[in-house]
């Protein structure tokens, strides 16, 4: 919010348009989209349909029964496990600043009449990397979600694994996917959506482990970097690479789903898996 | 031992040229091994080798990363940077050796698993996640050792085991101390101070809850004597293995997913 704001005011000062509304650069098209606007269609740029980051408790309300949500684990913060300089002071910040405890949201919600364990990660904070309490707290709902013979909706974004945690943060790949494989193996059904941007240690643990993998239009979905991959190449990569549709073209995405038909869409498989809705 | 030594200096024995690769030690540790190749969906990837062999008597399920001892075995192994096909050759030798019982045994040597366009089309992310989670879950005890590097999710996909042991000079890490230094400070430069402060020796891996197991290198590095570390390497695992197979597989099951549950730092 404060950020817009400040934006016009240096647009003002830089000789920019006195009339420029804040605006949204859509990174697909480029192209400038009005911010009221942008927010009003959920963040999704009108001119090329790039599914843009949505706040978790944006992405909350929009999918699931108004009032349904229950939060699992809301006080959970992070340790320091390597020491790392600043780390602690950074996280801090960073949560008054957000409003939000770490990466992701996790709790219990009705989606269309069904009760559903529930994920979200939050790419404000950190980029969405995995450190000690996603780990934890993905594991957590999984093992919930198991023990209730409940399903998992998980929403992912993330930039990779938190690197001031070191190796710890690697190893909360394992704990979220042994978590994941239990889930699997006692039946359990458990849908991915895959939101801008999922890439490295994320992709390369429980987002690909869905048995129903969603992506939302025009996201990134990759394991390595675009730039590493371009650097270790030396030449451009097309437009396209990693891009949801071309996930799916590869094989690793089940359907591309758009935002206004999430809700609907997931409600749908979720019944379809024999998860019966509450009469309302 | 050697007496203590920075984790640079460590790093720096790791990259010595003529440190011993896994080409080097199968000969000396097991006897009788065949070699399978390919994944059976797409191709023979040579950055992990497996197969099948004798650990003085007992049947074992060997896979590893493969590093180059010159230029050439380099460019052929692809500096052990593992495609998707790797990984997939690897689960796939997993399962065997759970069909027919018997232990696996992983040895881990990467910088990293392979960053490129091949990679991403066949699905690098998922490759790795699969092995993660099927290893979890292997009704077959699994040890994994880590030789020199242990580079993020591509060393990862081999190291979901009943116990990890270190090399006293390997190390394991989420990202190489370059990668972290240009990425968290936008200077490549700052490796050194990277690498000293990010945690990713043997001594920190057992403090951390990582690993298990320190095996100890001949003074000054494995390269000094390649008969040393392989008999260090051999007695460590014809103690190990007959502890896990004993063991109820279901119980081993158990603890092999507290050990990593339990790996984390919070408060709430
Ligand atoms: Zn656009």
């Amino acid at each position: 919010m404060f950020d817009d704001f400040f934006n016009v005011v240096k647009l003002r000062f830089n000789g920019g348009d006195v009339d420029e509304t804040p605006s949204f650069k859509c990174p697909r098209c480029q192209s400038p989209v009005p911010m009221d606007k942008y927010e009003e269609l959920h963040r999704v740029c009108p001119n090329c349909n790039y599914h843009g980051r949505l706040p978790a408790s944006e992405r909350i309300a929009i999918t699931v029964d108004r009032g349904t949500f229950t939060e699992l684990d809301s006080d959970m913060i992070s340790g320091d496990p390597i020491d790392f300089p600043e780390y602690a002071e950074k996280q801090k910040e960073l949560r008054k600043s957000t409003g939000l405890k770490d990466a992701v949201v996790t709790g219990t919600a009705m989606i269309k009449g069904v009760k559903t364990v529930i994920g979200v990660m939050d790419s404000n904070y950190m980029m969405g990397s995995m450190g000690s309490v996603v780990g934890e707290k993905i594991a957590r709902a999984f093992e919930y979600a198991t023990e209730n013979g409940l399903p998992v909706v998980l929403f992912t974004a993330s930039g990779g694994a938190r690197m001031q945690e070191g190796i710890v943060s690697l190893m909360q790949m394992a704990k979220t996917s042994g978590a994941v494989k239990l889930h699997s193996d006692s039946g359990g059904l458990y849908i991915t959506v895959l939101t801008d941007p999922t890439t490295g240690g994320v992709t390369a643990s429980f987002a690909s482990l869905g048995d129903v993998i969603i992506a939302e239009p025009k996201i990134l979905i990759g394991f390595a970097g675009r730039r590493v991959i371009e650097s270790t190449m030396k030449q451009r990569l097309p437009e396209d690479f990693q891009l949801a549709e071309f996930m799916q073209e590869k094989g690793f995405v089940d359907m591309i789903v758009e935002r206004k038909r999430m809700r609907a869409t997931l409600g749908h498989i979720l019944e379809l898996h024999g998860y019966k809705g509450k009469e309302v | 031992m050697d007496e203590k030594k920075t984790a640079w200096e460590r790093l720096k024995l790791v990259h010595t040229k003529g440190r011993p690769t896994i080409r080097d030690y199968i000969p000396l540790i097991f006897s009788d091994f065949y070699e399978m190749h390919g994944d059976r969906f797409y191709g023979d990837d040579k950055a992990v080798i497996g197969g099948i062999a004798s650990l003085d008597g007992t049947p074992v399920t060997v896979i590893a990363q493969v590093k180059g001892r010159d230029i050439d075995e380099n460019k052929a192994c692809n500096f052990a940077m593992p495609l998707p096909e790797g990984y997939r050759k690897a689960l796939r030798l997993a399962k065997q050796a759970e069909k027919f019982h018997r232990p696996v045994i992983c040895f881990i040597d990467t910088p990293g698993a392979y960053a490129g366009v091949a990679a991403e089309e066949r699905g690098q992310g998922e490759a790795i996640a699969r092995n993660i989670a099927e290893f979890m879950t292997l009704r077959t005890p699994i040890i994994s050792i880590v030789l020199g590097e242990g580079g993020s999710g591509g060393a990862l996909a081999l190291g979901v085991c009943d116990e990890l042991a270190m090399l006293e000079n390997a190390q394991y890490s989420v990202i190489s101390p370059r990668g972290f230094a240009s990425i968290l400070w936008k200077d490549a430069e700052r490796e050194e101070e990277a690498c000293n402060i990010m945690r990713i020796t043997a001594e920190d891996m057992v403090r951390l809850g990582v690993a298990e197991a320190v095996i100890e290198e001949p003074l000054g590095g494995a390269h000094n004597d390649l008969d040393k570390i392989s008999e260090n390497i051999k007695e460590y695992l014809l103690h190990k293995i007959p502890e896990k197979c004993k063991k109820d597989i279901d119980v081993l099951l158990k603890e092999r997913y507290t050990k990593f549950r339990k790996i984390g730092e919070f408060t709430e």
